[in-house]
């Protein structure tokens, strides 16, 4: 039990890194999969390519592979920036193609007699897509989402072998300093726990609130 | 493809001519990206001979092998005990007896909701085992845990009229499961079960972060050599194509398996899972 009282300022710091890391990483894996899945759905060959390529490569590339090559490879290209930007960059950049993939599928799942009835009533594409069709597909792509960033909290343990402070790394201090290991990893479990419970809890409330049985 | 769902109308001549010339302006855009990469990649010299030269080397060729070979071995024993796992702990969650029931929902649970390097440094750091077995428990406990709800929901899609029939033909439980419910289940989720594996392959590679000698190791051993001019770029440009090479071959045959068991007369009574990854939001009812 003191491992936690002892050091809870080296535990605090590497909960408040884990949710940073996956907070702004959540950011970007939403803003770039959001992009990626309107490239896929684009009437446009070449950004449809794109965006396919984009998902494909990076749905097949293993996570640390990608940390290996942009938190060792970008410097090589004159690019330093803090090891944690990169790391939220590999983060954001592999999780948006599994974002783009539960996009794209609820919109899919949108019958298409609704986006016909939408035009046939003279509403424009704008006025089709963003009172009719995204509604629509916003309320069935909560799970999928919620289950992706879940999925993002618990790779960010990742960034923390690459030495960004996260929770995991903290295990490194504390077994320096002594401490039992074996307590070390039950109160770093309890972190991933309340994180990943909070973020499933989070999107229990919104499917509540907006999902629908369909 | 563009009127395959509800966003656009069949586009007339007009908007045709328009799109073509977004296609014209977007593939200008993504090429000359293209072109900017490839241009910092000559202006940071990575296309030196020093830097390529390792590669003809026969005992860096053996090292790289080596590396790829562990990481099949590591993915092998991975794949092999978590399937076994996963049918144990799908066994014991669709159990008639409820403590079985409760601890192996314990077990599914907390596995799934635990990162899987947490498992295997705690596996590795603090039970003092060696790499191969820290990397493949870890990924084992995962993987198992994850494929055993694959097995469950399959087991539960199969349309109640089949359990119901099964039983009423005086068949015990364990004639139902094993000659009725388990051969349309394990038809129906075996895109999902490949896909599973996929992730169990890409997961092979944290085996770099605990000193396991697999292939990204190899890889880092080559990168990090003075002589050749630390060739980091070019090794990841031999290695990330194999590696996402691997892991596409495997994706494409769930998605493979997936169109065709669909097409499959024996999985009538049962909905084919998409060839994805089992999904993980555990419920609060």
């Amino acid at each position: 039990m003191n491992v936690l009282t002892d050091n809870f300022s080296t535990f605090g710091d590497g909960f408040l890194g884990t949710v940073e890391l996956t907070l702004y990483a959540s950011v970007l894996a939403l803003v770039l999969g959001f992009l990626m899945a309107s490239f896929r759905v684009a009437p446009v060959g070449s950004l449809r390519v794109f965006g396919t390529a984009w998902v494909t490569v990076l749905r097949n590339t293993p996570l640390t592979l990608l940390f290996f090559a942009v938190l060792l490879g970008l410097p090589r290209f004159g690019l330093v920036l803090p090891f944690k930007v990169f790391a939220i960059l590999a983060l954001g950049c592999y999780t948006s193609a599994f974002i783009c993939e539960a996009l794209r599928s609820g919109i899919n799942t949108v019958p298409r007699g609704q986006g016909e009835a939408a035009r046939s009533l003279g509403m424009s594409f704008g006025q089709s897509l963003g009172l009719v069709v995204l509604p629509q597909a916003f309320r069935s792509v909560i799970p999928p989402v919620g289950s992706t960033l879940i999925a993002l909290a618990k790779n960010s343990a990742i960034a923390g072998a690459f030495s960004v402070t996260e929770l995991l790394g903290t295990y490194r201090t504390l077994s320096e300093l002594g401490y039992n290991i074996v307590w070390t990893f039950v109160w770093i479990a309890v972190g991933y726990l309340i994180i990943t419970l909070a973020i499933s809890a989070l999107f229990n409330v919104l499917e509540r609130k907006w999902g629908v049985a369909r | 493809m563009t009127t395959a769902n509800a966003l656009y109308d069949v586009p007339g001549p007009k908007t045709r001519k328009r799109h073509r010339l977004y296609g014209i302006a977007s593939t200008a855009v993504i090429l000359g990206l293209l072109g900017w990469i490839l241009y910092l990649l000559f202006d940071t010299d990575q296309f030196t001979y020093t830097k390529w030269m390792p590669f003809e080397y026969k005992g860096i060729q053996e090292l790289l092998l080596r590396g790829l070979g562990n990481t099949l071995k590591a993915f092998g024993l991975a794949a092999v005990l978590s399937l076994a796992l996963g049918t144990l702990l799908a066994v014991g969650r669709l159990s008639d007896h409820r403590p079985v029931r409760w601890l192996s929902t314990l077990v599914v649970e907390f596995f799934r909701a635990m990162p899987v390097l947490v498992m295997i440094f705690f596996i590795f750091v603090a039970l003092k085992v060696q790499p191969l077995p820290a990397l493949v428990a870890g990924l084992t406990l995962y993987n198992g845990s994850v494929l055993a709800e694959v097995f469950r929901s399959g087991v539960n899609s199969v349309e109640r009229g089949q359990r119901e029939a099964a039983f009423a033909l005086g068949m015990r439980k364990v004639h139902v499961m094993s000659y009725v419910l388990v051969p349309q289940a394990v038809r129906a989720m075996l895109p999902a079960i490949i896909s599973q594996l996929v992730v169990a392959l890409k997961d092979t590679s944290l085996g770099y972060l605990i000193t396991y000698e697999e292939f990204l190791h190899a890889g880092k051993l080559i990168a990090s050599n003075l002589d050749y001019d630390l060739p980091f770029i070019p090794v990841v440009m031999v290695i990330s194509p194999i590696y996402i090479g691997m892991c596409m071959l495997l994706s494409w045959f769930a998605g493979w398996v997936s169109r065709r068991e669909q097409r499959s007369p024996k999985t009538e009574a049962v909905d084919v899972a998409p060839a994805e990854p089992g999904t993980l939001l555990p419920r609060v009812q």
